[in-house]
């Protein structure tokens, strides 16, 4: 069986957001880039399952312009067999990807496809249920345990009332949430393989796909901000400043 | 005059609290006729009738198949789509399952959706996070349908008092086999729940185990508080995923938040940013908490934390 697993390019997770003052976005020159945490831990559980004797190879996706052909080294690195860049310059969307990738999907054919629950950019938590329902097959989202046994997958899903366990049938997608593993580290020798590791590149015209029209960003603004209250010395002092308040 | 559905979360005989949420946010764009659907297998009579009872609704549709005992976004889906052709709007509260299922019914409509509305300009913008909250985008959706969840922490729920009419709705399509509910492991709590509490105490790596978080329990029951947790505390196995608060936990908007041992990482504030007062109490003074926390004290949690429930 064959695994594809979806990575985008994002802002790495550990930089603090600036908004641009003009309104239009956040600032992302000269910031430091990286693959979407939760597409890793994708990554990471098609690795886990090739290793385990499921899965036959794992085919890393992307879209995007040239440089998010980091991440997809950054996968080949991990252990990715080969990867698949689909080149798009503007701006896409959710819906934009899911019929991208359901168009590989119909090209590869895999057993499965993984992808992160959500990107930490844009947080819309939408492209995996979006491509089970545009490829008519399961969508097991929010992944923290995944097991595969012949024709079917359980799959345990972290929601707001604690665990829940379904069966979906192969062909599935899978969307992983952040306990699902712990992503391995990238060694320098592992650099240097994947860059012998193929890459296919095709356009959206080669693929056949449409893109949907865009919800139209208007504007970017920084939150209000929270301001730091003030510090009390003792037990007593908040105690009595929570009272004052009519909070406890 | 538009038309709005509200798909409803509902569970054990009750509707979920973030309907009369997604509610709110609805009625700010004043539409002519406001539905409100529940999937399940028996009917959900006491979850209808709540929503029933909610402002500003005009219907409340009961869709009972046996195939809509769990809710699974697969199922659900393709019955929602089909229902869309009636409506200008399709919402769903941002619970995972609203977040599950919203962007299955956009797709088979063949529209873009809005993920977290936290706030309404007109008809077609709209206001929501985006990196953990750490900006915020006006957005204007394309022409025709306009498929949504609601970020249930931006808005308040709305009353009851009304007395809507109850219908059964039959939906004549085929639905996937390919997804089977087998099971929910739910931590089961005599406490307020988390998304709804008025009062929240939460713990992080600080507590440093299981046995220790004894005393968030404690406070909390003390406080009639519900109890959240950082990743690094459900990670560390301290606590159950479910109380996880943040990015990718619950977004949630008590009155009264009080953050013991955490340190205050973006991904973590991002689940209070809507909060009334912030209390942090940690031993590190330099913590980021800090920097957000309407009310903050320096000390070793364990120390504090029986003087505070004994001074209380
Ligand atoms: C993609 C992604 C998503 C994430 N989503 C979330 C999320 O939804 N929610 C979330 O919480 N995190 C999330 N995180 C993790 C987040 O970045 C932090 O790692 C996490 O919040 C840290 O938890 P903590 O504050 O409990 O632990 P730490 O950062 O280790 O802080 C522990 C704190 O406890 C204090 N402390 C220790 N002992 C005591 C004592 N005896 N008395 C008083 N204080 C004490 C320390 O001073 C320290 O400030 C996410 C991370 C990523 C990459």
């Amino acid at each position: 069986m064959k695994v594809l697993v979806c990575v985008k390019r994002v802002v790495d997770y550990n930089v603090r957001i600036r908004v641009k003052p003009d309104g239009g976005g956040v600032v992302t020159d000269g910031v430091k880039m990286a693959m979407n945490p939760f597409d890793e831990i994708a990554v990471e559980e098609a690795l886990r399952m090739r290793e385990a004797g499921h899965v036959s190879e794992v085919v890393a996706v992307t879209i995007g312009d040239k440089k998010s052909q980091e991440q997809l080294r950054t996968a080949l690195a991990m252990g990715a067999d080969r990867a698949i860049w689909v080149e798009h310059e503007e701006a896409i969307q959710p819906l934009g990807v899911a019929r991208v990738l359901k168009a590989l999907a119909e090209r590869e054919q895999p057993g499965l496809v993984l992808l992160g629950k959500q990107a930490i950019d844009d947080d819309c938590g939408q492209t995996a249920q979006m491509l089970a329902a545009l490829w008519q097959r399961p969508q097991a989202t929010y992944a923290s345990e995944v097991v595969i046994s012949g024709e079917t997958v359980r799959v345990t899903r972290e929601v707001d009332a604690g665990l829940e366990v379904i069966d979906v049938d192969l062909p599935a997608v899978i969307s992983t949430d952040l306990r699902l593993n712990e992503p391995r580290y990238v060694k320098l020798p592992d650099i240097m393989k994947a860059k012998r590791k193929p890459m296919d590149s095709y356009t959206l015209p080669d693929l056949g796909v449409e893109l949907p029209p865009l919800v139209e960003r208007l504007e970017t603004t920084p939150p209000p901000a929270r301001t730091g209250g003030f510090k009390v010395e003792s037990v007593e002092e908040l105690v009595a400043t929570l009272k004052e308040k009519g909070l406890v | 005059m538009s038309r709005l559905l509200i798909v409803a979360e509902h569970g054990a005989g009750n509707l979920n609290a973030s309907v009369a949420k997604t509610l709110a946010c609805a009625l700010e764009l004043k539409p002519a006729e406001l539905d409100v659907v529940l999937f399940s297998a028996d009917g959900a009579e006491a979850a209808c009738q709540q929503a029933a009872a909610l402002t500003g609704v005009s219907r409340v549709l009961s869709v009972a198949r046996p195939e809509n005992g769990a809710p699974m976004g697969a199922v659900l889906a393709p019955q929602v789509a089909a229902m869309a052709a009636d409506y200008d709007y399709v919402f769903g509260p941002s619970t995972t399952f609203g977040k599950d299922l919203m962007p299955s019914v956009a797709a088979l409509a063949g529209v873009p959706m809005v993920t977290d509305i936290m706030g309404v300009e007109d008809g077609r913008t709209f206001v929501r996070p985006t990196y953990a909250g750490n900006a915020v985008d006006k957005v204007r959706v394309p022409d025709g349908l306009v498929v949504a969840t609601v970020r249930a922490a931006s808005y308040k729920a709305v009353g009851g008092g009304g007395s809507a009419p109850v219908e059964a709705l039959e939906l004549d399509i085929e639905l996937p086999t390919h997804s089977r509910f087998v099971e929910i492991r739910a931590g089961s709590s005599d406490r307020p729940d988390l998304q709804s509490a008025t009062k929240v105490v939460s713990g992080g790596r600080g507590l440093g185990s299981a046995e220790n978080f004894q005393v968030i329990y404690s406070l909390a029951d003390k406080l009639g508080a519900g109890v959240g947790a950082s990743r690094a505390a459900v990670d560390s196995g301290f606590v159950p995923n479910e109380m996880q608060v943040g990015q990718t936990g619950k977004i949630i908007a008590p009155d009264l938040y009080i953050a013991v041992g955490i340190s205050g990482a973006i991904q973590h504030l991002a689940g209070i940013k809507d909060a009334g007062t912030i209390v942090a109490i940690n031993k590190d003074p330099e913590a980021p908490i800090f920097e957000v926390a309407d009310i903050g004290l320096v000390g070793d949690l364990f120390k504090l934390l029986p003087e505070i429930e004994a001074a209380l």
